[in-house]
C-alpha cells in the first residue's frame, strides 16, 4: 500500500512535480510531434478532396471549408475496395491460425524444457524475426522460385496425375506462407509467456484423477493458455493485416491487399483522401480486434484460470 | 510420465526448420557461383567482391548506418526518459503514445508521417526518415528499460534519497548505473530495427535517398541476384551480433512482458 | 522537549486511512517501537518520518523543527529498509562511503569513517566484497553501517529482521540492543513480531487501522492491555466478556459469558450492567484434575474450593470453574490445553512440561478445575 501510493506524495514536492516533468516531456513532446499530430492529421484528410496533381486540394476555396464524405462514400459504395478489405482479413485470419498451429508445439517444447535451455530455444525462434524483413521475404522468393528444388518437385508430382505445371511463386500460396514465416514468432512470445508460468501440478493432478495426455491438454493446458493465444492472436493479426510488402513481390496482381491499396493511393494515384480512409477503416479494425482479444483475454483470466494463474 | 512427446518433438523441429531453412538457403546461395538461385554449382566469393564495388549499394549502406546511429542514439535517449517516466510516475498519455507505435500497422505510421512531412514542406530524405525511425524506436527502448526498472529493486532509490543523494544523485549514482545494461540493449534494438527498417523508410525517404533495405527491394523487385544474398548474409551477420550482444545484456529482452 | 514529535498526523490512500492522527513524542536516546499487524500504518509513518511520504494533516518535528519541506536527503534521519536496500554495483565500502560522498565529507576523512562504522557493525575485513557476496546478517549489518556512518539524529528500521531465520534473528536482536546502547542514537523500530518488540524496546507503540492503540513500557503492555486489540495482539489472551455486576474496594465482578461471575482487581469505577472484559492469560490458569488434588497439579491444592453442582465455585481472592479437556497442543516446552466449561466457554490454559510439581499431563476428556486469582487477569472496559 506505501509502496504503490507514495510516488503520489513524492510528486506533490514541486522539485518532484519539476523532474517528473524533465523526464516525461522530452519523449512527450517528440512522439507528440511525430505521431500524433500526423495520425490527427491523417484523419482530417480523409475528409478532404485530392489535389489536382495529388495530395490535397486547399483547405478553404472559395470560402468554403473543404470537408466532405465523398472518400468515405467511394470505400462502402464501391464494392471492390470491401472485397480487397474482406479479402485481408481473411488472410490474416488464416496466417493466425496457422501461426497458432506450428507456434504450439515450439512454445510447448520451450515451457518444458529444462530451464536452463529455455532462453536459448527462445532466443533461437526470435532471431530470424530480427533479421531483415525484406531478406525473409526474398529467401521465399528462392525456395518458391520457378527453378528451385520445391517447384519442380511439386510440379514433377503432378505431371504424374497428368497435370499442368503450377506456378508456386507470385500466388496466394506464397503470400501465406510468408505471412506465416514472418509472423510466427510474435505467436511463440505470448503462448510462451503463459506455458511457462502452468503449474505441473496441476496435470499431474489431472493425470491421477484419470486424464489421458489427449483429455490434459484439452482440458487443462489449452483452456489455461487462452489468454496466451488471444494475446499472440492480436500480435500476429494486427500486423498482418496492414502488409504490403509481401504481397508486393510474393503475390499475383489477385492478391493484393488493403496494404498494397494503400500504397497505390498514396505513391501512385496520390489519392491522400482516400488512402487516408483505407488507413483509418485498417487502424480501427485493428484496433478493434486488439481490444476484443484484451477483453476476451481478461474475461478468461478473470474467470476459469485466474486462480492457476495467479501463483506466476 | 513423458515429458516430451515425440510427437511435439517432431512438430517443434519442424516449426525450427521452418524458421532457419529459408534464411540458411539464402546464406548458402550468396556462396554459389551460379547466378540462379537454383543448383550449387560451385563456392565463389564473387559476389561480395561484386557488392563492394557496387557503388549504388555502398552509399545505400553509408545512409543506412548514418541513419541508424541518430535513430538509435536520440531514441536511447528519448525511450530511457519515457522509460523511468512510465516505470515512475503515473502517467496516462505516455504510454499511450510510446506503445501504440509498436501496436499498430507500421504502414499507418508510414503514410502519416509522409502526410506530415509533405504538409510541412520537409524535404524527405535522411533526416526525414531519422526522425520517423527515432518515433518508433522510442517505444522499443522504453519497453526494456522499463523492464529493468521493474527488475529493480524500488527501495535502492529511496536508499540513496535516504543517504543524502538528490533526486538527479540518486537517478546519477544508483539508477543509471543499474538500470545501463537495458539501455545500452535498447540501444542496440533500436540500432538495429532502424538499420532493417522498409516500411517506414518506404514511404519517408522520398524519391532520392536509399537506404539498404529500400535498395534490396528494387533489387528483388528487378530480379533475384546471388548479389541480394550476399547483402543479406552480411546484414544477418551485423543483426545477429547485436541481439547476441542485447539478450546477454538484458535477459528479459527475451521475455515478451 | 522530546527528540522527534509527531503531532496529529493523518495520511489517507484514497479511501483507506493509513494514519489516522497520530500523536507520539520520542525522546533521544530511545528504542521506540512502532508494532502492529500488516496494514496497520506502522510503515507509512516510518515512511513519513523518512520523508518518502508526506502526511496529509499534521506535523513532524525533529528537535522543535517541523520536517515538511525537508526532502528525505536533507533529513538527519536514516532508513534500515527491509529489503536492505544496499547498492549491488558498490562494495561494502562503496556503500557505506555514498552517504559520506554525497554529505561532501572531504575525501582523506572518508576511508577512517568507513573503517569506524565497518568496526561498529563488526565487518572489519569486508570492506571489499559486494553484497551478493554477503550472508543476509552481513547484508543487515552493511545497511546498519550505512545509516549509521554519518551519526543521524534518528535511525529508522524497517521490519530489519524479517528476512532472517529464527536463530539469526536472535542474535541480530541482541547486537541491536547493544548497538543502539553504544551509539546512543534514537531508534525507531517497525515490526509486527510482538516478541522481538517486548525483547528490544523501552517503549512500544501498538498500531491498529492507523490509530495507536496502547503506548507503554513493555511489561506495562503485556500485563495491563488496555484494549482488546492489543490484549489479542500481544501474547496469547483469553478475553471473558460480560455486563458488571458489581465494582468498588479495588475489585470489578462481570458476569462473564458462559462462565459466570469472575472477578478481576481493578480500581476502575464502573457502574453496574454495563458491559466489559478481562483479558486473562493462559499461563495464569492453574489447572487441576477435580477429583484427585493430591499432587496431581501445579495449584495450590490447599485452596481447592468446594464445587457447586452447576460447575461454579467461589472463594475469597480466587475465581474457580469446572470444566472439560476439549483439546490439547504439545508444544515441547509447554502444552496448550483448550478447557470447555458446561455452559460452553471455551478457555485456552497453558502448563509447562517441566515445571516443578508437573506430574500429569491431561488427556481430552479428563474433568479439570481452572482456577486464577483476582489480580491475574485485566479489567478492560
Amino acid at each position: 500500500m506505501p509502496g504503490t501510493s507514495s510516488h503520489s506524495a513524492m510528486t506533490s514536492r514541486s522539485s518532484e512535480r519539476f523532474g517528473k516533468w524533465l523526464v516525461s516531456a522530452p519523449p512527450l513532446v517528440y512522439l507528440l510531434f511525430f505521431f500524433a499530430i500526423p495520425s490527427l492529421i491523417m484523419v482530417l484528410a480523409s475528409f478532404r478532396t485530392p489535389g489536382e496533381f495529388g495530395g490535397l486540394s486547399p483547405l478553404v476555396e472559395d470560402g468554403r471549408l473543404d470537408l466532405n464524405l465523398d472518400s468515405y462514400v467511394r470505400f462502402f459504395t464501391e464494392s471492390v475496395y470491401a472485397q480487397i478489405f474482406v479479402k485481408s482479413v481473411w488472410y490474416a485470419l488464416l496466417t493466425t491460425l496457422f501461426c497458432l498451429l506450428l507456434a504450439y508445439p515450439l512454445a510447448a517444447l520451450i515451457a518444458r524444457s529444462p530451464k536452463k535451455y529455455r532462453d536459448l530455444l527462445l532466443l533461437l525462434v526470435i532471431l530470424p524475426f530480427w533479421s531483415n524483413f525484406l531478406i525473409r521475404i526474398y529467401a521465399w522468393m528462392i525456395i518458391l522460385g520457378p527453378n528451385a528444388a520445391m517447384a519442380r518437385a511439386v510440379n514433377g508430382v503432378l505431371s504424374w496425375f497428368g497435370h499442368e505445371p503450377v506456378a508456386l511463386l507470385f500466388s496466394s500460396f506464397a503470400v501465406l506462407v510468408c505471412l506465416v514465416y514472418v509472423h510466427l514468432p510474435f505467436m511463440v512470445l505470448p503462448l510462451y509467456a503463459n506455458l511457462e508460468k502452468h503449474d505441473q501440478a496441476l496435470l499431474d493432478a489431472a493425470q491421477d484423477l484419470g486424464a489421458n495426455g489427449w483429455q490434459r491438454f484439452r482440458r487443462i493446458t489449452f483452456p489455461l493458455s487462452l489468454p496466451g493465444v488471444y494475446a499472440g492472436a492480436a500480435l500476429v493479426f494486427i500486423p498482418a493485416l496492414g502488409i504490403f510488402a509481401i504481397p508486393d513481390i510474393l503475390g499475383g496482381p489477385e492478391d493484393s491487399l488493403i496494404g498494397n491499396i494503400i500504397k497505390q493511393q498514396f505513391l501512385e494515384t496520390r489519392d491522400w483522401p482516400f488512402g487516408s480512409v483505407l488507413s483509418i477503416v485498417l487502424t480501427v479494425a485493428a484496433l478493434v480486434l486488439a481490444g476484443l482479444a484484451a477483453w476476451v483475454g481478461r474475461s478468461q483470466l478473470g474467470t476459469r484460470s485466474s486462480g492457476a494463474l495467479s501463483r506466476a | 510420465m513423458r515429458r516430451h512427446p515425440v510427437a511435439l518433438w517432431a512438430a517443434a523441429a519442424a516449426g525450427y526448420a521452418f524458421l532457419y531453412v529459408p534464411l540458411i538457403i539464402v546464406v548458402v546461395y550468396s556462396f554459389n557461383n551460379s547466378r540462379l538461385n537454383a543448383e550449387w554449382v560451385g563456392f565463389t566469393l564473387d559476389w561480395y567482391d561484386k557488392l563492394f564495388h557496387n557503388q549504388e549499394m555502398l552509399s545505400a549502406a553509408g545512409n543506412s548506418l548514418l541513419i541508424a546511429l541518430v535513430a538509435s542514439l536520440v531514441s536511447t535517449v528519448l525511450g530511457t526518459m519515457a522509460g523511468v517516466a512510465m516505470y515512475r510516475y503515473k502517467t496516462r498519455l505516455l504510454p499511450i503514445l510510446v506503445l501504440t507505435p509498436i501496436a499498430i500497422p507500421e504502414i499507418l505510421m508510414g503514410v502519416s508521417l509522409l502526410i506530415f512531412f509533405v504538409l510541412l514542406n520537409f524535404t524527405l530524405g535522411l533526416a526525414s526518415v531519422a526522425l520517423a525511425h527515432i518515433a518508433f524506436c522510442i517505444g522499443f527502448v522504453a519497453i526494456v528499460v522499463r523492464a529493468r526498472l521493474a527488475g529493480m529493486d524500488e527501495s535502492l532509490t529511496e536508499a540513496a534519497r535516504d543517504c543524502g543523494a538528490t533526486p538527479w544523485q540518486a537517478f546519477r549514482h544508483v539508477t543509471l548505473p543499474l538500470i545501463m545494461p537495458g539501455v545500452i540493449a535498447g540501444a542496440l534494438m533500436a540500432f538495429t530495427l532502424s538499420i532493417d527498417d522498409f516500411v517506414i523508410t518506404f514511404f519517408t525517404a522520398g524519391a532520392g535517398t536509399v537506404t539498404l533495405p529500400l535498395q534490396i527491394y528494387s533489387m528483388i523487385k528487378i530480379a533475384v541476384t546471388p548479389e541480394v544474398n550476399a547483402v543479406s548474409t552480411l546484414l544477418m551477420l551485423l543483426t545477429l551480433a547485436l541481439i547476441v550482444i542485447a539478450s546477454r545484456l538484458t535477459p528479459s529482452l527475451l521475455r515478451s512482458d | 522537549m522530546a527528540l522527534l514529535e509527531i503531532q496529529n498526523v493523518s495520511r489517507r490512500f484514497g479511501d483507506f486511512t493509513a494514519v489516522d492522527q497520530v500523536s507520539i513524542a520520542i525522546e533521544a536516546g530511545e528504542f521506540f517501537t512502532l508494532l502492529g499487524p500488516s496494514g496497520c500504518g506502522k510503515t507509512t509513518l516510518l515512511r513519513m518520518i523518512a520523508g518518502f511520504d508526506l502526511p496529509d494533516d499534521g506535523r513532524i518535528l525533529l528537535n522543535g523543527e517541523d520536517l515538511a519541506d525537508r526532502p528525505p536527503e536533507q533529513r538527519p534521519v536514516r532508513t534500515v529498509f527491509q529489503s536492505y536496500a544496499l547498492f549491488p554495483h558498490m562494495s561494502v565500502e562503496g556503500n557505506i562511503a555514498f552517504p559520506l560522498q554525497m554529505a561532501k565529507t572531504p575525501a582523506a576523512e572518508v576511508p577512517a569513517k568507513v573503517q569506524a562504522a565497518l568496526e561498529d557493525v563488526r565487518l572489519i575485513g569486508f570492506g571489499k566484497r559486494y553484497p551478493h557476496e554477503l550472508s543476509g546478517g552481513q547484508k543487515q549489518r552493511v545497511a546498519i553501517g550505512r545509516a549509521l556512518v554519518t551519526h543521524p539524529a534518528v535511525l529508522l528500521l524497517d521490519e530489519p529482521l524479517a528476512a532472517l531465520d529464527a536463530k539469526l534473528r536472535e542474535e541480530m536482536q541482541i547486537e541491536l540492543i547493544n548497538l543502539q546502547k553504544e551509539v546512543g542514537i534514537t531508534f525507531v523500530y517497525v515490526t509486527h513480531d510482538q516478541t522481538e518488540a517486548l525483547a528490544l524496546s523501552h517503549r512500544i507503540a501498538v498500531m491498529n487501522k492507523g490509530r495507536v492503540e496502547q503506548l507503554d513500557q513493555p511489561a506495562k503492555i503485556y500485563s495491563f492491555p488496555t484494549s482488546r486489540f492489543v490484549a489479542d495482539f500481544i501474547g496469547k489472551c483469553n478475553l471473558l466478556e460480560g455486563p458488571v455486576t458489581a465494582s468498588g474496594n479495588g475489585v470489578v465482578t462481570i458476569d462473564a459469558e458462559g462462565l459466570g461471575p469472575v472477578r478481576v482487581a481493578s480500581s476502575a469505577a464502573v457502574t453496574g450492567g454495563k458491559s466489559g472484559a478481562i483479558a486473562l492469560r493462559p499461563e495464569k490458569i492453574r489447572v487441576a484434575t477435580s477429583t484427585s488434588a493430591v499432587g496431581a497439579t501445579i495449584a495450590e491444592p490447599d485452596r481447592r474450593p468446594e464445587a457447586k453442582p452447576d460447575g461454579r465455585s467461589d472463594t475469597e481472592s480466587n475465581n474457580h470453574f469446572r470444566g472439560t479437556v476439549t483439546d490439547h497442543l504439545y508444544l515441547g516446552d509447554v502444552t496448550v490445553y483448550i478447557v470447555s466449561t458446561p455452559q460452553g466457554c471455551k478457555l485456552e490454559t497453558l502448563l509447562a512440561n517441566s515445571g516443578a510439581g508437573r506430574t500429569k499431563f491431561f488427556e481430552v476428556g479428563d474433568a479439570v478445575e481452572m482456577s486464577w486469582s483476582v489480580d491475574a487477569g485485566h479489567f478492560i472496559s
